[in-house]
């Protein structure tokens, strides 16, 4: 799609961020009572609470495995989180960050600690902007590990993109809508293993390789937050007086 | 005061070198490098780097004295909650009492509490637990609090030193699981004296010199109250 609207403005982007710039990202972990661990996080203009379940026996019986843990993600928009009503429910577009998601937390998990378990790691998207598989990947790690449970690493997640023939970080919503390619990443900061990669769009490969770098960048700035918010929250809980 | 905060460390962070350390509970190995796997405070005891958990589900281990509460009651067995990540069984085998085929729910039904003993845990992490040891019984009168799991060596202390404490200043019965599940029985004010005090080693559990602390506090309203 040709872009209607111009996207950039003096080497400025449209909402006056440059090109390898992040939107603004807010993280709180343990922000529900009920749930084993919980993250709530703000990430430009979307908004994502994630509640992780468990680790507990996986029903129906079926869907066990006798060797490993299950992980279900259930990534879920709100009706209200985008400008027209989304139709409430799973829809093919949910089911497949849903299982992408899913795919990319079972690599960092050490599930062989919990055989025949479920590990359930529910995304509401409150508030939608652009990049919301990429927030709900980010939060949901910060969720898991606030339930205490055992991880190899902390997943991250950050998406870069194209817009006027100029690689950007971080694609905001009309970027993402007029622009030319979107390329979502998430990594493992401390090996730097890819636990997940899409693209739409159209990138050259020198353009590729050139989006991947800037969103592997983006990964570990995000990652540093994540790491900072866990702290805060046990910091603080264990400050004694 | 004793302010010494105890170092609170994340899952990838990096703890030490294999070559200088051995890894304990709550790490793992890898590139010949040593990580911690969950969220936990880091404790660097000799020559073993382990991480003791902040939070998570109660990991059951062999001969762990429990309190569950039972789900279900079947045929020739019942299912009881323990707060681990499964069910456990409690087979009619493994309770004192006699008991005829299908008359389980006689002894005990779904919603009723016990103090059980795991008896075995295999590789499917299947659950068994027993009543047949001293001093295990179905609960009955009492309250029944919850802890997180990974704080109940606090408030045992060093060879029981912080709960026998609390019995000694409260005159209640105490009787604390390791899976985070405390029955408390006394009189009214007893009983709100032990949970305010065990929510206070909850939040404190991190630092240090806690049971003489805790002594103090108990010393002092026992002396109000006179």
């Amino acid at each position: 799609m040709k872009s209607e609207i111009k996207l950039f403005e003096n080497g400025k982007r449209l909402d006056g961020r440059m090109p390898d710039e992040l939107r603004n990202i807010k993280i709180k972990a343990g922000v529900l009572h009920r749930a084993e661990g919980s993250c709530y996080l703000e990430w430009g203009g979307n908004k994502v609470m994630v509640a992780v379940y468990g680790p507990r026996e996986a029903i129906p019986r079926h869907t066990q495995n006798p060797l490993r843990a299950i992980v279900t993600a259930r990534y879920n928009m709100a009706a209200f989180s985008v400008d027209d009503r989304k139709r409430p429910g799973p829809d093919r577009r949910s089911r497949e960050i849903s299982k992408v998601i899913s795919e990319a937390l079972e690599n960092v998990i050490l599930v062989e600690k919990f055989p025949r378990a479920t590990i359930d790691v529910n995304i509401e998207v409150l508030d939608a902007e652009a990049g919301t598989r990429c927030a709900g990947l980010t939060a949901a790690a910060v969720a898991l590990v606030d339930a205490g449970i055992p991880m190899k690493d902390i997943p991250v997640s950050c998406a870069a993109g194209k817009i006027e023939d100029q690689i950007v970080l971080d694609l905001g919503k009309d970027e993402d809508n007029y622009g030319s390619a979107d390329l979502p990443i998430a990594i493992s900061p401390r090996t730097g293993d890819v636990l997940l990669l899409q693209m739409d769009g159209h990138l050259t490969q020198e353009e590729f390789d050139k989006a991947f770098d800037l969103a592997l960048k983006g990964c570990h700035i995000i990652s540093d937050l994540q790491k900072k918010a866990i702290l805060e929250t046990y910091q603080s809980e264990s400050g004694g007086d | 005061m004793n302010q010494d905060k105890r170092e609170i460390v994340i899952p990838s962070q990096f703890l030490g070198e294999v070559k200088n350390k051995k890894a304990g509970k709550g790490t793992f190995i890898e590139n010949g490098k040593i990580y911690a796997e969950i969220l936990g405070v880091l404790n660097n005891n000799s020559n073993y780097i382990n991480v003791i958990s902040l939070k998570g589900r109660y990991d059951p281990t062999e001969k762990d004295f429990v309190i569950g509460i039972v789900i279900e009651a079947m045929q020739s067995s019942w299912l009881v909650d323990i707060n681990a990540a499964y069910p456990a069984l409690l087979h009619v085998n493994e309770v004192p009492w006699d008991i005829d085929f299908g008359e389980t729910e006689r002894y005990l039904n779904k919603g009723d509490s016990i103090m059980a003993k795991v008896l075995q845990v295999d590789q499917e992490k299947k659950l068994q637990i027993t009543l047949k040891d001293r001093n295990l019984y179905k609960i009955k009168g009492g309250c029944i609090f919850n802890v997180e799991p990974s704080k109940v060596p606090r408030i045992i202390g060093k060879k029981g030193s912080m709960i026998s404490l609390l019995k000694k200043y409260t005159k209640c019965r105490i009787f604390v699981g390791q899976n985070g599940r405390i029955w408390i029985d006394g009189d009214e004010e007893g009983i709100n004296k032990v949970i305010k005090t065990i929510e206070m080693i909850e939040d404190e559990s991190l630092s240090y010199g806690l049971t003489n602390k805790i002594e103090e506090l108990l010393k002092k309203d026992t002396k109000d109250v006179h």
